[in-house]
């Protein structure tokens, strides 16, 4: 084993130290497991937050694409101030709900506000689906570290199945506990990584980042704006609205919302949070600096430039720092995302249908499925042959789609019933399901639409779910008659 | 209030309006083609405008005893 491989796995045995020491003397019921109590302050929120918006998505996903695609991966850099403005008025909304009727999770949350159980069970398992690719990006990342920090002894395959491993057993062994101390480290970590070799790249093999630009644009006119076929300016539009709406419906965003201390708390991380967003900018950097530097990967492959470039670039135990990065971006959200899938089956899918059985088997059952979700996650990284970002991108198609039922649930007067809700949901995951499946692209099946045919399928079946949405909730009033009385 | 949504809608206008005009690679902005800098811009301009309607909110000065 080399000493890149090594520094790499003594962050990982560190994590599960930390995960292990952070749950020790504690005897965690559910909520302590799953929402971490109620006194997180701003630091951890804060931390939380940054935790998971910070994946291997960012480290990898975005250099990548920057690699690979060039204009097209700005959107990265786009969605998440604008989810912000959205956050300053929608999370105290929800957050005010949740405390005033003791809800512990996003299905609890349109479980009371449309009183429904049913309508629970059908949001939970549109979340978990969602979840599978994007745990997906956050295996295949490990397997991208693991695999070229290995300088190609251990193959990707493998890497990724070491990958799903680690993110289980650290799972098993802690809870949100050990996933808050483990982003500490790991944001410093990756802050630290991403800026220096978003600075040093450009300016040890360019001469500066202007300079970078230029010879880029000189080998690729236009690679630095958006095509007018593809990723083009309607895709733009499309994509960075689909990923806004959909930022806090994934249900560890929208459950971080209820372990905030006050409403205030929220309303201030949307003021300098998009700026945080500015970090992406390095992980750009080292994807255009990498284009000259390592050219010929192609597609997926993309994804591996940052570890490539830093390959070519630095000695072992620089690349054994930067996998150690890489881990921890892919560790911390990963275990998130797998806690919150298999806590999401177990309490709010199983326990729906058998409301008798004890927390404990309810936790018991959580942790079982622990290992199969990750399984699931494993086997959509290794038989999707999409790209870190195309992966997240079909995640917030499915996700997104609960937008609208959500939007209407905090208007005062929701006149929309839990099945217009259900229907419009369902009917834009299958939108989704069966354009991303198939392959189609609007763009081929309707010609006459020019460019507006690469508005992204997520928004298109959006639009589709909230017209069913509106139909259905119409059909399906209750209380016409009784209006018509008070009337 | 109204003046807040108002606020917040500029940043939408901003990206989302504003990609029409702004996908471009020259002319370059501190070093930058013109697509990602106009990006960048936002994203700055879009923590300074929701500062100034967290500083507009009453609400946040009612909270404050929490």
């Amino acid at each position: 084993m080399n000493v890149a491989l090594l520094i790499i796995f003594a962050f990982l045995a560190l994590s599960i130290y930390l995960g292990i020491r952070a749950r020790r003397g504690k005897d965690m019921n559910l909520e302590e497991w799953s929402v971490g109590g109620r006194g997180f302050g701003t630091i951890f929120i804060f931390l939380l937050l940054a935790g998971e918006i910070y994946t291997t998505f960012t480290f990898l996903g975005a250099s990548g694409w920057a690699y690979g695609r060039g204009g097209p991966a700005f959107y990265i850099l786009s969605y998440g101030a604008l989810a912000y403005v959205m956050s300053y008025w929608l999370l105290p909304a929800v957050w005010r709900y949740a405390k005033e009727n003791r809800l512990h999770s996003q299905s609890d949350f349109f479980v009371s506000k449309y009183r429904s159980t049913g309508l629970g069970v059908v949001i939970s398992l549109v979340t978990v689906l969602a979840m599978v690719p994007y745990l997906a990006v956050q295996f295949q990342g490990l397997g991208i570290i693991v695999s070229e920090a290995s300088y190609g002894s251990i193959s990707s395959t493998l890497a990724v199945i070491i990958g799903v491993v680690a993110v289980t057993v650290y799972v098993i062994v802690s809870g949100i506990h050990g996933s808050a101390w483990t982003s500490t480290i790991k944001d410093i970590l990756v802050l630290v990584v991403i800026v220096f070799l978003g600075l040093y790249l450009p300016f040890a093999l360019y001469g500066g980042i202007g300079e970078m630009f230029q010879q880029v644009n000189a080998e690729k006119p236009g690679f630095l704006a958006l095509p007018a076929e593809g990723l083009s300016v309607p895709w733009f539009i499309s994509t960075v609205l689909l990923t806004a709406l959909g930022f806090y419906m994934w249900p560890h965003t929208f459950g971080s919302v209820f372990s905030a201390r006050s409403a205030r708390i929220i309303r201030r991380n949307a003021t300098y949070l998009p700026i945080y967003q500015l970090v992406m900018l390095f992980a750009f950097f080292v994807g255009f600096a990498s284009i000259l530097q390592v050219p010929g990967l192609e597609g997926p492959e993309a994804d591996l430039s940052l570890l490539r470039i830093s390959l070519e670039t630095f000695g072992p135990w620089m690349v054994g720092l930067i996998g150690a990065a890489g881990l921890l971006a892919a560790l911390v959200p990963g275990s998130m995302l797998l806690m919150v899938s298999a806590t999401v089956l177990s309490k709010n899918v199983y326990q729906a249908f058998r409301p008798d059985v004890t927390e404990e088997q309810v936790v018991r059952l959580a942790k079982i499925l622990v290992p199969l979700v990750a399984l699931a996650g494993m086997v959509f990284s290794l038989a999707s042959g999409l790209d870190l970002v195309l992966l997240l991108l079909l995640g917030y198609a499915f996700v997104t789609q609960l937008f609208p039922a959500l939007l209407f649930s905090l208007l005062p007067n929701n006149f929309v019933t839990k099945w217009g809700a259900g229907a419009g949901v369902l009917t834009g995951v299958a939108i989704v399901a069966y354009l991303e499946t198939f392959q189609i692209k609007l763009r081929a099946v309707f010609p006459a639409l020019g460019a507006l045919g690469d508005t992204n399928v997520g928004i298109v079946a959006m639009l589709a779910n909230i017209i069913v949405l509106l139909v259905v909730s119409l059909a399906t009033r209750p209380s016409t008659v009784a209006e018509e009385q008070r009337a | 209030m109204r003046l807040s949504y108002l606020l917040a809608a500029v940043p939408f206008l901003g990206i989302l309006g504003g990609v029409i005009f702004a996908n471009r690679v020259e002319p370059f902005v501190l070093g930058m083609p013109f697509l990602l800098f106009w990006i960048v811009l936002w994203v700055v301009l879009t923590s300074v405008i929701m500062a100034i309607v967290y500083q507009l909110d009453p609400a946040n000065k009612e909270d404050e005893a929490e």
